[in-house]
């Protein structure tokens, strides 16, 4: 699996996309510490774009890389190699290469502004890991995709529906209900529906860091409870472990189960 | 009128008297000749100088009925023992400074202060030390005072046996600064307090208001700082008040404001700073107010807009990285915004004026959203909530239409 892993990320890291990965969060790192010189402004409006951004391409590169793959997949498979290495093996190929360039896009003008002698230092340590978080949810969940459907253009309509649902729709259908349901105590409702959704449950991970003063109004001092205190950090964070465990496992049966 | 006919004829008479009486000093000390403040009350003409030398002193609710000053050198301790008021100013013309006050009383039914002053005029309070008192200094229908640098200090956290740190009532003409006021109940509060002026005190983690007022008139509030307070600062029932350079900073809680404005006609907002408070400001039934020249950074709520607010200009302000700018709770808007700078402001300026081509409309969406549904605030910055205050924004349908500010500076505005 070892072995598989390290092809698979090499084969990622040459690979002209997980450059352009790279240089877009260098630049967007630099740029936006150049226009805000002020760390935590640019962990606010880094936030907004890691919650959406990192599972997006997590969706598409997956894909893919799985798709392109494909023939290398097949030739491992004829190899006495266990059908869950191989595949655990791409996957964390993948997942870990993205996370790379994030953590290394990132990292590098962060510390260049001296975000390792701030205050933010914990901030911005929250959001490389929920973004890290959210590269591996993704990345399994659309290699999953990949592996239930043969046709390309129907897996990358399910990835990119997947995304739309996951980071807009759901939200969506989340403040209809909240608005329908207006008589009814509606804070645990919210809590347990906010908590389900990897997005959403980063979203306000890295925002009850931030934006404390908004949130801590009458109904946020609720929410600010729970996430705020210890045990409230700990569910949230094996929520998003949870998350990127049950897609492998599922990965792994689907894989087991496929007639190549 | 009368009153400057009274001070002309003090200061022309006042030297006369001066020299015709000497000033004496009394020295209070276990050595001196006069070991006891209440022995020294006793012997003092009016006008001498009571000096109280290093040491500490019983005062159990001594009684101050001569116009006469009380000096604390350093290290002279008043000790209240915890039993009552510690100085009861009930003379015109007193003076007390520089000494420390410690163990007032502490009572559920009696306003036990650490200096209480009644019906007196012409008074001062310098430089004093209030340590963990009830009250720290009470004022009752007293007029023409100072209450200057003084710190008082507690560490109460309930507020039902916690006083507040300068308490005044039914006064007048009274001059508060650049005092320090912390773990009291309210740092500040003033009722039926007219023509006074609160200038640079710093008032902070009290249990409920950095600054209280109620029907207070013509007053003004300069330079103070108010900073973690358990509610802010409220003022209400008041008219023709000035509240300017003033810092409203952390103000955090479930129900904190930095400024909560109820029933207040007629006054000044200006220059002031609101930074990090739940609500910047909260205002409520309160009717021709100017703002101008305001910063608002970082609040959750910059500005909360109850009902029964109108003619209310919002002009020259700087609105920055708040979660909302602007909220009403209604459709109707009877309030004015213009020429302010709008952080989340996207507009253009094709001729280069430094104003914005395109309205800027401050009431999102999702704050009227927010504002029927509490729980939504957990889907602030989500993306499905941008696109709706989008196009909100292209086509408002909830929010006020008419609430629009036509001329949004492009650059922040700077007062210095």
């Amino acid at each position: 699996m070892l072995k598989i892993l390290k092809y698979t990320f090499a084969d990622l890291i040459r690979s002209r996309w997980s450059y352009v990965y790279l240089a877009f969060y260098l630049i967007l790192g630099f740029v936006l510490l150049f226009l805000n010189n002020d760390l935590s402004k640019a962990v606010i409006t880094l936030m907004n774009i890691i919650v959406v951004l990192t599972p997006m391409i997590g969706t598409i590169f997956g894909i893919m890389y799985f798709y392109s793959a494909r023939e290398f997949t097949e030739l491992l498979l004829a190899q006495p190699l266990k059908r869950s290495t191989i595949f655990i093996g791409q996957y964390l190929g993948i997942a870990m290469s993205l996370s790379f360039s994030l953590l290394v896009g990132l990292g590098i003008p962060f510390l260049v502004y001296g975000v390792a002698l701030s205050s933010q230092i914990w901030d911005f340590g929250l959001l490389l890991v929920v973004g890290a978080f959210l590269t591996f949810i993704f990345v399994a969940l659309s290699v999953n995709i990949a592996l239930r459907n043969e046709n390309k253009v129907k897996g990358f309509g399910y990835a990119i529906l997947l995304w739309l649902f996951m980071a807009v729709i759901y939200d969506g259908l989340f403040l209809i209900s909240l608005m329908m349901f207006d008589d009814y105590p509606l804070d645990k409702f919210s809590l347990v529906v906010s908590v389900l959704n990897p997005v959403d449950l980063s979203r306000i991970l890295i925002l009850l860091k931030l934006d404390i003063s908004a949130l801590l109004g009458y109904t946020g001092a609720l929410f600010q409870n729970f996430f705020g205190n210890g045990w409230g950090m700990l569910i949230s964070l094996s929520m998003l472990a949870l998350w990127s465990f049950l897609p492998v496992r599922l990965l792994i049966r689907t894989a087991r189960r496929k007639d190549f | 009128m009368r009153l400057r006919y009274l001070a002309i004829v003090h200061f022309l008479i006042l030297p006369f008297f001066v020299w015709a009486s000497p000033v004496t000093t009394i020295p209070v000390c276990t050595s001196c000749e006069v070991q006891t403040i209440s022995r020294a009350l006793v012997l003092a003409a009016p006008h001498d100088t009571i000096v109280v030398r290093e040491g500490t002193h019983e005062s159990i609710a001594l009684e101050i009925k001569k116009p006469i000053t009380l000096m604390g050198e350093s290290g002279a301790v008043l000790d209240g023992q915890n039993e009552s008021y510690i100085l009861m100013v009930l003379s015109d013309s007193v003076h007390i400074s520089g000494l420390t006050l410690i163990n007032a009383g502490r009572s559920y039914t009696k306003d036990y202060a650490a200096i209480y002053l009644s019906r007196t005029r012409h008074f001062s309070i310098v430089n004093n030390t209030i340590k963990d008192p009830f009250f720290g200094i009470l004022i009752e229908k007293s007029h023409n005072g100072i209450v200057k640098d003084n710190v008082v200090i507690s560490n109460r956290v309930r507020e039902d046996d916690s006083g507040n740190g300068v308490h005044a009532w039914h006064c007048s003409n009274l001059t508060i600064q650049n005092n320090e006021l912390s773990g009291l109940r309210d740092g500040i509060y003033l009722e039926f307090v007219k023509e006074s002026s609160i200038e640079d005190n710093n008032s902070h983690n009290n249990i409920r208001y950095g600054l209280h007022f109620m029907f207070s008139n013509h007053d003004k509030y300069l330079r103070n700082t108010f900073r973690e307070n358990g509610a802010g600062v409220a003022v209400m029932f008041s008219k023709f008040i000035e509240m300017r350079e003033n810092h409203f900073v952390q103000n955090w809680g479930t129900a904190s404001y930095g400024l909560l404005l109820k029933e207040i006609y007629d006054a000044e907002v200006e220059g002031n700073v609101f930074s990090e408070n739940t609500i910047g400001i909260f205002i409520e039934g309160s009717t021709r107010i100017n703002y101008t020249g305001n910063d608002f950074g970082r609040n959750g709520w910059a500005i909360k807009v109850s009902g029964g607010c109108y003619l209310n200009i919002f002009s020259g302000n700087n609105f920055m990285s708040n979660s909302f700018d602007v909220s009403y709770n209604t459709k109707m808007n009877d309030n004015r915004f213009e020429s302010n700078y709008w952080s989340s402001y996207s507009g253009y300026d094709i001729d280069k004026d430094g104003v914005g081509d395109v309205p800027y409309r401050p009431v999102k969406l999702f704050s009227y959203i927010v504002n029927k549904t509490p729980e939504s605030i957990i889907l602030l910055r989500s993306l499905f909530v941008d696109m709706i205050n989008f196009s909100e924004k292209v086509s408002p349908v909830f929010t006020p239409d008419d609430l629009i500010d036509n001329t949004p500076a492009m650059k922040r505005l700077r007062y210095d």
